[in-house]
């Protein structure tokens, strides 16, 4: 199969204007993937089904993962001026990066028996601004693996035949899979709180009513 | 403008009057009410089977609309077993999750192990010894059989063979369950892999009496087949029945047995050998029409090639190591990076999409569960089909509700 520096070519030849980058991948597995944007990722998706050298009509695993905001610190060698003569000094530099979600698309080839081909989709942000166009009409396999990441992650998928929460129940609020999330003290919520319960339900209040 | 499946379903509730072999007009002489909309809701039926009827392999709903007998808009409901796995996974260490993997598929807990080994060592870059990959091999078929015995048998169960043949798929579980149990300690709940090999070696005198298992098995088999392939009541009821075209199911995502009944060849040991599949000798059924009995036919010959693989393996079994040296099993800490490795379950296609971030906890933790993705096609294929007919090819699905949910 071809390697997918040289898919990225193709398909920026085939759809000019889409944005793709290579997400690089250290583990020893070397399965590199491809950041695709939102505007583009339907065709880029399109394009991967029906193009003759792959041929990719199975999306095989579809999943989200939640990266919250993060700071990272790096050192960078700065030169700096010091009592006349300059130098180059080392400094730390927190590099702040702003959370989002993403979905990951493994896709293979049935016809062809050929993958994966990693395909990775992004969200502005982690809250009012978390959609992602649905690949589901491209690849139906993508239906209750993107209705599961509605529901665990909080990614809308937009134009999704049908996007309801399928593990949780209806009324639930939250969304389980996040990385702040926060379990409630008791998911069977009963007005009378009892033994444990209520233990935990006074410690709990009593932290918020010392803040 | 994006080209669309045609055989897609989103509304299928809007798109019932077209579907083959359901009558546009009823075949009662009740008069329709016609809705406001147009639809007409007076004559609809909505039953809600589940969570608790017996023949649902589980606690599974389906909301179904009916017209008549025929099925007009079937939508699965779950989750009445979800217990967050992914999230657990993600505050215990890698090797603690592996008992975990036991209860997804609670049937096939050593293909579970295994799916789930290999995807660390891809993750880690471990190699699993020639032996270890053996004992691999030998557990993993057997599962195989033990889990296409049962489903057969309870597949006839919900056609109205209630006991005998589910008793002689468990008369011939019960033989491989103890095998599982002098190896690893446990029935079910095996817990026997490991990143880079196996827990424990064989004890003495194991590998003789799975080989009389395995060889008795093709006697068993003859004889499950004598009572049900040529079956007047398991003919009638199955073929034609919940047909699903090879289009579709490539597109739905649909793996194992389900795929090649619809005459997709497509079987994970042949296309990724991994292990060492690629040193048996054995082919990979197809069926041709992808109904029922296509999925029950294709799991019986499934079963046969699995006896050879055995046959294959046990003679084979090299002396040596179990464990990869370079393995650690106390504070194992991969690379950050991310790794998707996957098997051939009995199921269908069981991946694990891993990433590291350097820490002793993975940060993500993914199961791919066959049987759930093998139920976006549920509708489709009970679409104007009678209402009996729907535990039927629920049944030939093959689902396990500890991995549809999680």
């Amino acid at each position: 199969m071809e390697t997918l520096e040289q898919i990225k070519a193709r398909i920026e030849a085939a759809l000019p204007g889409a944005g793709l980058r290579l997400i690089p991948n250290d583990s020893p597995a070397n399965q590199p993937s491809l950041l695709v944007d939102n505007a583009h990722a339907v065709a880029v998706a399109s394009f991967l089904r029906e193009d003759a050298q792959l041929q990719l009509d199975y999306a095989s695993n579809v999943t989200g993962i939640d990266w919250p905001e993060s700071v990272r610190k790096e050192k960078v060698k700065v030169k700096k001026v010091i009592d006349g003569v300059e130098k180059e000094v080392e400094e730390l530099i927190e590099k702040k990066r702003p959370g989002f979600l993403e979905a990951v698309y493994h896709l293979y080839s049935m016809t062809l028996k050929q993958g994966p081909v990693i395909l990775r989709l992004r969200t502005e942000n982690r809250s009012d601004k978390a959609h992602l166009p649905s690949l589901t009409a491209v690849w139906r396999g993508a239906e209750l693996q993107e209705r599961e990441i509605y529901d665990l992650f909080g990614i809308v998928f937009d134009q999704h035949p049908d996007l309801r929460r399928i593990l949780m129940w209806d009324g639930f609020q939250d969304h389980p899979m996040r990385k702040d999330y926060v379990e409630p003290d008791d998911y069977e919520y009963e007005p009378t709180p009892h033994d444990k319960v209520l233990e935990k339900a006074k410690r709990h209040y009593a932290s918020e009513a010392n803040r | 403008m994006i080209n669309t499946v045609t055989e897609h379903a989103g509304g299928a509730a809007s798109s019932a009057g077209n579907l083959p072999g359901v009558a546009t007009e009823p075949n009662f002489a009740i008069t329709p009410k016609i809705s406001g909309d147009g639809s007409r809701e007076g004559e609809l039926l909505e039953i809600s089977m589940g969570p608790h009827h017996p023949s649902t392999h589980g606690v599974f709903r389906m909301d179904v609309v009916l017209e008549g007998e025929r099925i007009v808009k079937l939508k699965p409901v779950f989750g009445y077993l979800h217990r967050n796995h992914e999230k657990i996974a993600e505050g215990i260490s890698y090797l603690g999750s592996m008992p975990y993997t036991d209860r997804l598929d609670y049937f096939c807990s050593l293909t579970n192990n295994w799916a789930y080994a290999l995807s660390v060592e891809k993750l880690a870059g471990l190699q699993p010894p020639e032996r270890a990959e053996y004992l691999r091999v030998i557990t993993a078929e057997l599962t195989r059989l033990i889990n296409h015995t049962c489903l057969i048998g309870f597949l006839v169960q919900d056609m109205g063979a209630l006991g005998t043949p589910l008793m002689y798929a468990f008369r011939e579980r019960e033989k491989i369950l103890d095998l599982f149990e002098a190896l690893t300690g446990a029935r079910m709940m095996c817990n026997y892999m490991r990143f880079g090999g196996c827990r424990v070696d064989l004890p003495p005198g194991w590998l003789e009496q799975a080989r009389r298992v395995v060889d008795n098995y093709p006697r068993f088999l003859d004889e499950y087949e004598s009572l049900l392939t040529e079956n007047e009541i398991l003919v009638a009821r199955t073929q034609g029945v919940g047909v699903l075209p090879a289009r579709l199911a490539i597109n739905a995502g649909v793996t194992g047995p389900m795929l090649r009944a619809s005459g997709v060849d497509y079987d994970i040991r042949k296309v990724d050998r991994y292990g060492i599949y690629d040193r048996f000798d054995f082919r990979v059924p197809l069926g041709a029409h992808g109904d029922v009995y296509d999925r029950y036919m294709v799991r019986v010959l499934e079963m046969r090639e699995s006896v050879k693989i055995l046959q294959q393996a046990i003679r084979g079994l090299p002396d040596g190591p179990i464990m990869d040296a370079k393995a650690k099993l106390r504070n194992f800490r991969p690379k950050a990076g991310e790794a998707y490795g996957r098997i051939e379950c009995p199921k269908g296609e069981l991946g694990f999409y891993l990433i590291s971030d350097g820490s002793p906890n993975p940060y993500r933790y993914r199961v791919r569960p066959p049987s759930f993705i093998n139920l976006t096609i549920l509708e489709d294929m009970c679409l104007g089909q009678k209402v009996a007919d729907v535990v039927i090819i629920l049944g030939s699905v093959d689902i396990v509700l500890g991995e549809v949910d999680r």
